[in-house]
């Protein structure tokens, strides 16, 4: 409906050679339920209208059967049930049980006391400070880096687009912690990076890359292995843009640098705010990621919640520590949802 | 299109890849790598050795492959099975028009909610909670494979349900609407015409979620019990103790079956699409 019905022959090209969903395997359409998806449902909607017309007309054809009974006798909330109950057995009871186990602390009885004891710990506030601004860093990275190459891709198009798009999707389909791990051969104490150093200078001893146990390896890794996550949704948005646009704006001789601003950003904010959300949750409750640093002075909020109750068995701490993970969690990703479907509507 | 000059581009392009290659193509060109080396203490690795592969397809390393496998693929079929269900009663009680009041369109959209918090919800929380729970009566669990699968379906049945309540929104009703017009019962309609149509984006959504079960690492280092050992452990457990490239060994090893185990499923998903 939106598109000129003879779309000009720059767009065509960015829909039939650009790096669209089409060359897509498995993983976006999975991980991220971005404005691609919202915008693609809308059609469907149109299409239904006529479905709709003929419903109505139905019983007037054949007047034997009752419109209401075309899904049988059992309505249709009965076949929600099983589905529902099932995941209220294996996922919301035992959450609802975290959640009790965090007020009852090993003495017995119900009391707030546990809370008192981690949010006073000084591991907690150092845990929940080192989560909450790895995350904000590791999103804003995202958002940037996916930004431009993203930009790149679709609008600077190269022979090799389409393979690199396809490489990011092979990328979202491995687990985190492969990031760490090839790090640390990379710029860990013996990794490539102090190898090249120390051959280059001559200079004896470890060479200048220490950074990998500390918060910024993390920050590395995250902004490595979530930025392919943002560029997803950005590609699906960019090949809805008409790229008449850009020549005209071009042609009446904006530089490249404003047609990105007043052109192209606009269109790509929903998809920014949507991926972008979608990176900060998944930063919040990384921990491949963490563990496989190895470092002991990088605490997140994830990895309290396995040192607690795994090494110390303190389980109303570990309780406790996983209810506020799981408020950050999933407030943020209700906001989530509800801009990207705004961004979709 | 953006960048006219050929100097241009050529200036754009090398951004883009002095970006792109260290950051995204190194780390898995290193994996492989480090995975042949027998040595790696300068700028490059030597005395390449086949070595760490043989170790990785061999003993507990093999049998924690195959545990990974049987793990994804339980998982998977569960995640399915209860995300597709989940997702046409969703879209049933969503269905717009005709009789449907605001409450059961109400109940579509808590559905929705319900069954994709689990992807917001930290996956080492979704194993505590699971280890809380199943580790006393009435059902005790701890220590056993099933709790390890268990975990692994909640966690991905939520990618199952996304997925498949985007390609049902994307079905067009005219076929069933053809299909119950002509008198084919519900079960039958759901079964011949619906199933089938979306045949291709439920391939995809089991690759998916095989894909996220053989990488799982965060539940189940919560819960795994000693003889059932998935890969991702493993590879933790080398790494930990100081055998990297034995690691990452296990890590290509990984990465390939899951790369085959997708490809197979893309396979299906392009003899299934006749649309």
């Amino acid at each position: 409906m939106g598109e000129p019905s003879e779309p000009s022959e720059p767009s065509e090209r960015l829909r039939d050679g650009g790096p669209v969903a089409s060359a897509v395997p498995t993983r976006p359409a999975l991980r991220d339920d971005c404005p691609q998806g919202e915008q693609r449902g809308r059609l469907p909607q149109q299409r239904r209208e006529p479905g709709l017309r003929s419903r109505e007309r139905q019983p007037g054809r054949q007047p034997g059967r009752q419109p209401g009974a075309r899904r049988g006798a059992v309505p249709a909330f009965v076949w929600a049930l099983p589905p529902v109950a099932l995941l209220g057995l294996v996922f919301l009871y035992p959450l609802a049980l975290v959640v009790q186990q965090s007020v009852r602390p090993d003495e017995g009885g119900t009391s707030l006391q546990p809370y008192a004891d981690v949010f006073g710990s000084a591991s907690f506030r150092e845990a929940l400070g080192t989560t909450v601004w790895l995350a904000v860093g590791a999103t804003v990275g995202c958002l940037v880096l996916g930004f431009a190459l993203a930009l790149i891709i679709a609008f600077v198009p190269f022979p090799g687009g389409k393979a690199v798009a396809r490489f990011i999707d092979v990328f979202l389909s491995f687990p985190s912690f492969l990031i760490t791990l090839a790090l640390l051969f990379i710029y860990g104490t013996k990794g490539m990076a102090n190898g090249l150093w120390t051959d280059a200078t001559g200079a004896g001893g470890d060479g200048p890359f220490q950074f990998l146990t500390t918060p910024w390896g993390v920050l590395l890794a995250e902004i490595t292995y979530f930025t392919p996550f943002v560029m997803r949704p950005l590609l699906a948005a960019f090949s809805q843009i008409d790229t008449a646009q850009l020549e005209v704006a071009s042609s009446l001789g904006a530089r490249p640098l404003r047609v990105v601003r007043q052109v192209i950003l606009p269109e790509a904010l929903p998809a920014l705010a949507a991926g972008g959300s979608l990176v900060l949750v998944m930063c919040l409750n990384e921990f491949g990621i963490v563990l496989f640093t190895g470092a002991k002075d990088v605490t997140t909020l994830p990895m309290l919640v396995y040192s607690k109750a795994m090494l110390e068995s303190d389980y109303p701490a570990a309780c406790v520590v996983a209810v506020v993970n799981i408020a950050i969690s999933v407030g943020l990703y209700g906001l989530y949802r509800v801009v990207s479907r705004r961004a979709g509507a | 299109m953006l960048v006219h000059s050929r100097k241009g581009k050529w200036a754009t392009w090398t951004v883009f890849f002095v970006l792109f290659l260290p950051l995204f193509a190194l780390p898995l060109l290193v994996i492989v790598a480090a995975s042949f080396a027998g040595h790696w203490s300068g700028a490059l690795p030597s005395d390449f050795t086949a070595e760490h592969y043989s170790a990785a397809t061999r003993g507990e390393s093999l049998q924690a492959l195959t545990t990974s496998l049987l793990t994804a693929l339980g998982a998977s079929l569960i995640a399915l099975a209860a995300g597709t269900w989940a997702a046409l009663a969703a879209a049933a009680l969503k269905r717009r028009g005709d009789g449907t009041s605001r409450l059961s369109r109400g109940c579509g959209r808590l559905l929705d909610a319900l069954f994709i918090m689990p992807v917001a919800v930290p996956s080492v929380v979704v194993g505590l909670a699971v280890l809380v729970a199943f580790s006393k009566p009435p059902v005790i669990l701890n220590g056993t494979s099933t709790i390890v699968v268990l975990a692994h379906a909640i966690l991905v049945t939520a990618f199952a349900y996304q997925s498949v309540s985007a390609a049902i929104l994307r079905l067009d009703p005219a076929y069933e609407q053809a299909a119950a017009s002509l008198g084919a019962r519900p079960a039958y309609v759901l079964w011949r015409v619906k199933l089938p149509l979306l045949l291709p984006s439920l391939t995809a959504a089991a690759g998916l979620c095989f894909a996220l079960s053989m990488g799982e690492l965060s539940a189940t280092m919560m819960l795994y019990p000693p003889d059932w050992t998935p890969l991702p452990v493993r590879i933790y457990a080398a790494t930990d103790r100081g055998a990297t490239f034995t690691g990452a060994a296990l890590a290509v090893v990984l990465m390939a079956a899951t790369l085959l185990v997708l490809f197979a499923v893309s396979r299906i998903r392009t003899r299934a699409s006749y649309r």
